[in-house]
């Protein structure tokens, strides 16, 4: 039996008007790159809540990418160093939680820019490939010896009982 | 009223330090109109009580059970089970049980972590043996059992199912008699709402507002700020912006920064990434360099800034076990 590759899942926020067209323009230039991250495009890279960020990697992604215009080149303004200051904030708490500099990837990236883009998607690609799989959820799961037994013990209990109120919201 | 025909109250305590008990209290006289009301059926902290008389009572018996405190380990969630069979409503009660409050920032450790500074590396510690604790242990006399510690703090919520949040730490005394006013009147919002009010710390702040552009954030010890202008602009970490007033915003009042306590408004997932987009529009910079000099400088701790109250809440939840961690 052949070892399979781990495979990064990354997940990409773009924004539409460049690094969306960016990706659009290495499809159309047929320039070949990593297919691991799955893309979703917002109006602008300020819009990316450090919520959705968060939510990415607690739902099991590997790695994120925000990708905006340049600074100085923001369709609204100056939305995009807002971004890269979240980016800063979420980068410096990331790190506190364990999660390594690399899973998180900040890139600028015009509508002209296609290969640049490419080539960023590969490198992180790598990077993250390195690093190996994060799989949050994984860090939730409660290994405490002697908690099968306890914890099958009162899941009986409440069976009996008839437990009315259901399971615990996850 | 005669006892039987009173609902039945009950007050419980997990991963919690009390003060949500002492702020209870401190409805001061009122407490004898909640004694007028309810009879109360087992509460630790202020009355002799077995759980074995919880045990004993019908499922749904007890009409409301303000739990506090968040889920260590395995008796806690065992209480917690019993107590949610038990109540018709069922109450996080206080910052612990509502986002596991400070208890919940041991989930930047690990369990075996925690152990090694309880049972070994301060220096309060004799323990030559290395005595830890141990599910099970053998004795002559029959089988000891101690419950399970958790590798993670639970909050209440992640437990059981919960009817009503009442935030803070503690929530505040005027909080909890509305909160008791409105469950004995039988005007509660909807079920899983938060009881509180639905806008932010800075509603009732009432200091002076401009607009806010920050060049270094300060930590209390290196700043005197004056009495007028808004801490945050004075460069404090105040967290007002991302928290759910009802405090009365007492801290900032004098000149103490918000730190989060009565978790985030309506609507928010995770207060610690509402906390980063309220701070990162305010940092005066667009130089990446300049931007992370204001952010390491300013926040040595960002974990124990932005999530001081909710990290077992927040999406991550915790800090990430180490490889091989299990044990």
């Amino acid at each position: 039996m052949t070892e399979t590759r781990f495979e990064p899942r990354i997940v990409g926020f773009f924004c539409n008007w460049c690094s969306y067209r960016a990706a659009d323009l290495a499809g159309t230039a047929r320039i070949k790159y990593a297919p691991n991250v799955r893309v979703i495009r917002l109006m602008c890279s300020g819009r990316v809540d450090p919520t959705f960020v968060l939510k990415a990697f607690a739902c099991g992604a590997d790695g994120v990418m925000i990708a905006g215009c340049h600074p100085g080149e923001c369709h609204y303004l100056n939305q995009n160093h807002k971004t890269m200051r979240r980016h800063a904030l979420l980068r410096h708490t990331l790190r506190a939680l364990g999660v390594a500099d690399e899973r998180l990837r900040l890139q600028w990236a015009s509508a002209a820019e296609g290969a640049q883009l490419a080539q960023a998607v590969d490198e992180m690609v790598a990077a993250v490939r390195a690093a190996g799989p994060l799989q949050w959820p994984r860090h939730l799961r409660e290994d405490a010896p002697g908690l099968d037994g306890l914890q099958r013990a009162a899941q009986a209990r409440d069976r009996a009982a008839g437990a009315p109120h259901g399971e615990a919201r996850a | 009223m005669s006892a039987a025909s009173k609902h039945k109250f009950a007050m419980y305590w997990a991963a919690a330090c009390g003060g949500c008990e002492i702020s209870t209290l401190a409805i001061d006289d009122k407490i004898l109109q909640v004694a007028e009301a309810f009879e109360i059926v087992f509460w630790p902290c202020v009355m002799d009580g077995k759980t074995s008389d919880v045990e004993a009572l019908a499922d749904g018996e007890i009409a409301v059970c303000l739990w506090n405190g968040g889920i260590r380990n395995s008796e806690h969630e065992h209480m917690a089970r019993l107590l949610r069979r038990k109540s018709q409503v069922l109450v996080a009660f206080g910052s612990c049980a509502h986002e596991g409050c400070i208890p919940g920032l041991a989930n930047l450790n690990t369990r075996e972590q925690i152990f090694d500074t309880a049972y070994r590396d301060t220096p309060s510690t004799e323990n030559p043996d290395g005595v830890r604790p141990q599910v099970e242990f053998q004795a002559p006399e029959g089988l000891l059992t101690l419950p399970v510690f958790y590798d993670t703090l639970k909050t209440l919520d992640q437990t059981v199912p919960v009817d009503y949040y009442l935030p803070g730490c503690p929530p505040e005394a005027e909080r909890i008699w509305d909160a008791l006013v409105a469950i004995l009147e039988g005007k509660l919002p909807a079920p899983g709402s938060v009881i509180g009010s639905d806008s932010t710390v800075c509603e009732e702040c009432g200091r002076k507002r401009n607009e806010k552009r920050i060049t270094a954030f300060k930590r209390n010890w290196q700043v005197l700020p004056d009495a007028e202008t808004c801490l945050l602009e004075q460069g404090l970490v105040c967290c007002g912006i991302a928290t759910r007033n009802g405090c009365g915003a007492r801290c900032p009042q004098v000149s103490s920064p918000c730190i989060g306590c009565y978790g985030p408004p309506n609507g928010v997932a995770d207060y610690g990434a509402r906390l980063m987009s309220g701070l990162a529009s305010v940092i005066e910079s667009s130089d990446p360099k300049e931007i992370e000099r204001i952010v390491s400088e300013g926040l040595p701790d960002p974990v124990g800034t932005l999530y001081r109250f909710s990290l077992a809440h927040s999406l991550m939840r915790r800090a990430a076990k180490p490889q091989g961690a299990r044990p």
